[in-house]
């Protein structure tokens, strides 16, 4: 069904979130941490907008909106709404407006909170632009704008160096998984021809058929796996959780790292029901999953405890996404629901203790369910939700999961084990979670807890109920939501039934049984999980982490080795080294594509030209004979005005002008060069090392003879000389071809030189008047490397 | 090199030399010539003045400091090329105002100006790199 064309409100429904990031700084100094209630009202907006495709796309409509934006490459800032993008906008903007609002309340009193509102929005807004992202080009703009929001997010609390060590690392991993996205995507573009989502989810088989699908399939997962943290790559999320507690519970939970299961969603139907997706991805999903889990039960952190297990639910998608089968799917889309829905809350209750308490350690929280009900209260009902326990959506989700899973005929009994280990051990983190910092005795906190202002516990109890009310009205919400997400996953119209109870006793209702069984029976004994893996983790030693650090450290030491190479100090080595690859570059093709030019005849000269000649060879000899470095620079001047001279002979005025000026002017500021340094009046350099200057010098020399020959030797293409010849008296009202060149038909190229002119003025009036000497013999520069480049272009 | 006859002939010849550069300058659209070369013999007159004079009274007849010189010049080009905005033409489209004084026809053109912001930025770079060096060759 070809998608209809809506008017542009939709467009800047993604880019109010931007306008709200300018005025937040504002209102936030008007009206302090109550700036949160009318900023709130943005995303509000943008949700209701959303709200109103929930209707439609339920039928199994698609919409697209578009502006150009650089038309002549085809970028257009497009959006595609269909079930899957509605899921997502209306989770970013509803959960959005609740983290607008609890920002407000957690950074109370911070001075930077109107900057903290203003990277809020403009994640916002690019996270829209992402999910909504029809166009291939201002998708991937969209995504890596999430991850430079999320890298200033993460090192919000820029003075602690743990912060900005997490959000670098965020950034590193997740812009390079971009590149590699932004690599397929162009691979895409130039394989199909085709830029917009919407085009190509039209011919699902448009990808497959290329021939290009491998290096396709594996840089979209870069991008993807990178920013949903699938081991090996998981590292970065927990380190994340330096950022404050609305970023976590916001980016590092419900919405960014979600952006590569979208994208694996949204590619699902290009990419997906391959024996190479159905096998890489349940793999990493898995192994993420498992990894995830464990790594969740060793922390006593409550922001490290759900930021693994965030990891860990974010491998459960990849791994149901990457089954392919219909009943996974529509599990992995419940699953995201609900994940969000608990996750969001769960970070927010962590974050609430941590701000009222002092502490999110467990083992020194206890016995707050007294001094904080509603909170308390709210992380039951996501615990709940997260163990995946009935009447919750979390249940739900998990019994269509399963049911999916274990009806997957390929892998469907090692995925249906992993998920059930899992869940076991998400439900252990979601009681210790509800339980150990609520429960028991009363515990001395640093802070004397109490229940925190309404702009804490608006967004934890919304979120909580909300994934109570999903569960009870079960059949609309699959209706409204899961069953239209479904079709854009499988490329289809879908309409599915869901139910809140099981109705009668199969595999996914067993397999539950199970799951809570373990899991109730691994929380008995979560004191000693947690040492064992501890111990296993202490044995093994090494990390993706640890492995980070050696990577940056093993870059940034091999630059530094590498610049200490090349960048010695010391001119001789530059110029040999300039040199150097000047004669390779200059002789190398000429060998290499054997186009070495013939031994040119020789000229017929007349006696005084022969005469210009030996002048300028006479020149030439004096220069290397010459005792004193000052005699040598007077005899290259020789050389240079018989060089004038030959111009002049043969019909270029103006380069003899000015190769008659640059010569003058040469000589004398190299001999005022030359009085300023303290060199030694000749040249005591060791025989081998001026041998081997001299080997360059001729090397350079007969690269550029061979060149200048072979290129005089082609036949002479007159189509610019004939060009400027006739239009330059004709548009450009001068005589003079040279001139009018350089001031009118290549003026643009002259304005750049002599902007190189002024900064090489610059920098040479820098160095003459740096007071301390520099060694002997270094530091100082040719007095205007553009002048011989002006001659050329003249 | 400071003898009596290279001091007494110098500010003469600079003065040509500075003459002879705008002259080089101005007839550059349509004979050998232009900013660039004008930039350099007007260099090269304040090199010989610096050398012969001391650098001081080189700097005191510029009046402007030559870096300052330099950059006026490259603005100068820069916003000859921006008046073709004001025609809705492309940057650095050329504009031309011809008109006859009795027989004379003069010709004012965005070309000119942009050639004379050349002439201005070699002058003021190659300039004050000479001075630079010669300033330090006298304390």
């Amino acid at each position: 069904m070809t998608p209809a064309l809506i008017d542009d409100t939709t467009l800047y429904a993604v880019l109010a979130p931007f306008a709200a990031a300018v005025v937040a700084p504002v209102l936030t100094r008007w009206f302090k941490h109550n700036a949160a209630w009318p900023l709130a009202i943005v995303p509000g907006l943008i949700f209701l907008h959303f709200t109103g495709f929930i209707g439609p796309v339920s039928h199994g409509e698609t919409f697209v909106a578009a502006k150009a934006w650089a038309p002549s490459y085809g970028v257009n800032f497009s959006v595609y709404v269909d079930g899957l993008s509605t899921l997502f906008a209306l989770l970013i903007s509803g959960i959005g407006t609740f983290i607008i609002l609890y920002a407000g309340g957690y950074l109370k009193g911070h001075p930077q909170q109107g900057r903290f509102f203003s990277f809020l929005f403009l994640f916002m807004g690019s996270m829209l632009g992402l999910v909504l992202g029809n166009n291939l080009i201002s998708l991937f703009i969209f995504w890596e704008l999430t991850s430079i929001t999320s890298f200033l997010l993460i090192g919000f609390d820029n003075l602690r160096a743990a912060s900005r060590r997490a959000a670098l690392q965020a950034l590193v991993v997740t812009g390079g998984g971009g590149l590699a996205l932004l690599a397929g995507f162009i691979l895409i573009i130039s394989a199909t021809g085709e830029i917009e989502m919407s085009v190509l989810l039209g011919s699902p088989d448009i990808i497959k058929d290329t021939g290009l699908y491998l290096p396709i399939f594996l840089l979209v997962l870069g991008g993807a796996f990178t920013k949903s943290a699938q081991f090996p790559f998981h590292f970065w999320l927990p380190n994340a959780m330096e950022a404050p507690t609305p970023v976590s519970a916001y980016l590092h939970s419900a919405t960014m790292v979600k952006a590569g299961v979208y994208l694996l969603m949204r590619m699902h139907p290009l990419l997906g029901e391959t024996a190479l997706w159905t096998t890489v991805l349940p793999l990493f999903g898995g192994v993420t999953l498992i990894v995830g889990t464990l790594l969740a039960v060793r922390q006593t952190d409550l922001k490290l405890m759900l930021a693994y297990t965030t990891v860990a639910s974010l491998g459960l998608l990849v791994m149901l996404v990457g089954t392919s089968h219909e009943k996974a799917l529509e599990g992995a889309v419940l699953y995201l629901l609900a994940h969000s829905l608990f996750k969001g809350c769960l970070f927010m209750v962590a974050g609430t203790i941590d701000h009222e308490a002092g502490t999110r350690d467990i083992t020194r929280l206890g016995g707050l369910r007294s001094a904080m009900p509603i909170t308390f209260a709210a992380a039951c009902l996501a615990s709940l939700s997260m163990a995946g326990l009935p009447p919750f959506i979390g249940f739900v989700a998990k019994e269509v999961l399963y049911y999916g899973t274990w009806g997957w005929l390929e892998l469907g009994l090692a995925v249906t084990v992993t998920a059930v280990i899992g869940n076991a051990l998400m439900l252990v983190i979601a009681a210790a979670v509800a339980i150990k910092p609520f429960f028991g005795p009363k515990v001395e906190t640093p802070k004397h807890a109490h229940e925190g202002p309404v702009l804490l516990f608006a967004g934890p109890v919304f979120l909580s109920v909300t994934g109570l009310g999903l569960a009870l009205i079960a059949h609309t919400t699959g209706e409204l939501f899961v069953g239209p997400t479904l079709s854009s996953l499988v490329g289809e119209f879908k309409q599915i039934d869901l139910h809140l109870w099981p109705t009668k006793i199969n595999a996914p209702l067993i397999l539950s049984l199970i799951t809570i069984g373990l899991g109730v029976a691994l929380f008995t004994q979560l004191d000693r999980l947690r040492s064992l893996v501890g111990a296993v983790l202490a044995a093994i030693g090494w990390g993706p982490d640890k492995g980070f650090d050696q990577f940056v450290c093993g870059i940034v030491g091999f630059s530094g080795w590498l610049t200490r190479k090349l960048q010695n100090g010391k001119m001789q080595t530059y110029m040999m080294l300039i040199f150097i690859f000047t004669a390779v570059a200059v002789l190398l093709p000429g060998f290499m594509t054997g186009s070495l030019p013939a031994w040119p005849k020789l000229p017929d000269y007349r006696f005084y030209e022969w005469g210009i000649l030996f002048i300028a060879v006479l020149g030439l000899i004096a220069v290397l004979i010459a005792k004193t470095r000052l005699t040598a620079i007077v005899s290259l001047g020789i050389q240079g005005f018989a060089v004038a001279l030959i111009f002049m002979m043969f019909g270029a005025p103006d380069l003899s002008f000015t190769q008659f000026m640059v010569e003058t002017l040469s000589v004398v500021i190299l001999a005022l060069v030359m009085t300023r340094l303290n060199l030694s009046p000749s040249d005591h350099r060791p025989a081998p090392a001026a041998f081997l200057t001299g080997v360059v010098a001729v090397a350079v020399g007969l690269g550029l003879t061979l060149t200048l020959l072979a290129i005089t030797q082609q036949p002479f293409d007159s189509r610019l000389s004939d060009f400027f010849a006739q239009y330059s008296r004709a548009i450009a009202h001068g005589r003079n071809i040279v001139n009018v060149i350089i001031v009118d038909f290549r003026g643009f190229d002259t304005l750049g030189e002599i902007a190189v002119v002024v900064l090489t003025g610059l920098c040479v009036l820098a160095l003459i008047r740096v007071r301390t000497k520099p060694d002997k013999d270094g530091g100082m520069s040719d007095p205007g490397p553009s002048q011989p480049q002006k001659v050329e272009a003249s | 090199m400071r003898t009596i006859i290279f001091r007494t002939i110098a500010p003469y010849l600079s003065a040509l030399m500075v003459l002879f550069s705008v002259f080089v300058l101005l007839r550059g659209h349509n004979e050998p010539g232009g900013g660039f070369i004008g930039g350099l013999i007007a260099a090269s007159a304040l090199a010989i003045y610096g050398i012969a004079c001391g650098v001081a009274s080189v700097r005191r007849a510029i009046v402007f400091h030559p870096m300052g010189v330099s950059g006026f010049g490259l603005f100068m080009a820069a916003l000859a090329g921006m008046l073709s905005f004001f025609k809705d033409q492309a940057f650095m489209t050329s504009q031309w105002l011809i008109f006859h004084v009795s027989d004379v026809e003069v010709a004012l053109s965005t070309p000119l100006v942009f050639d004379i912001g050349v002439y201005l930025v070699v002058v003021g770079a190659i300039g004050s790199i000479a001075l630079a060096l010669e300033e330090r060759e006298a304390d």
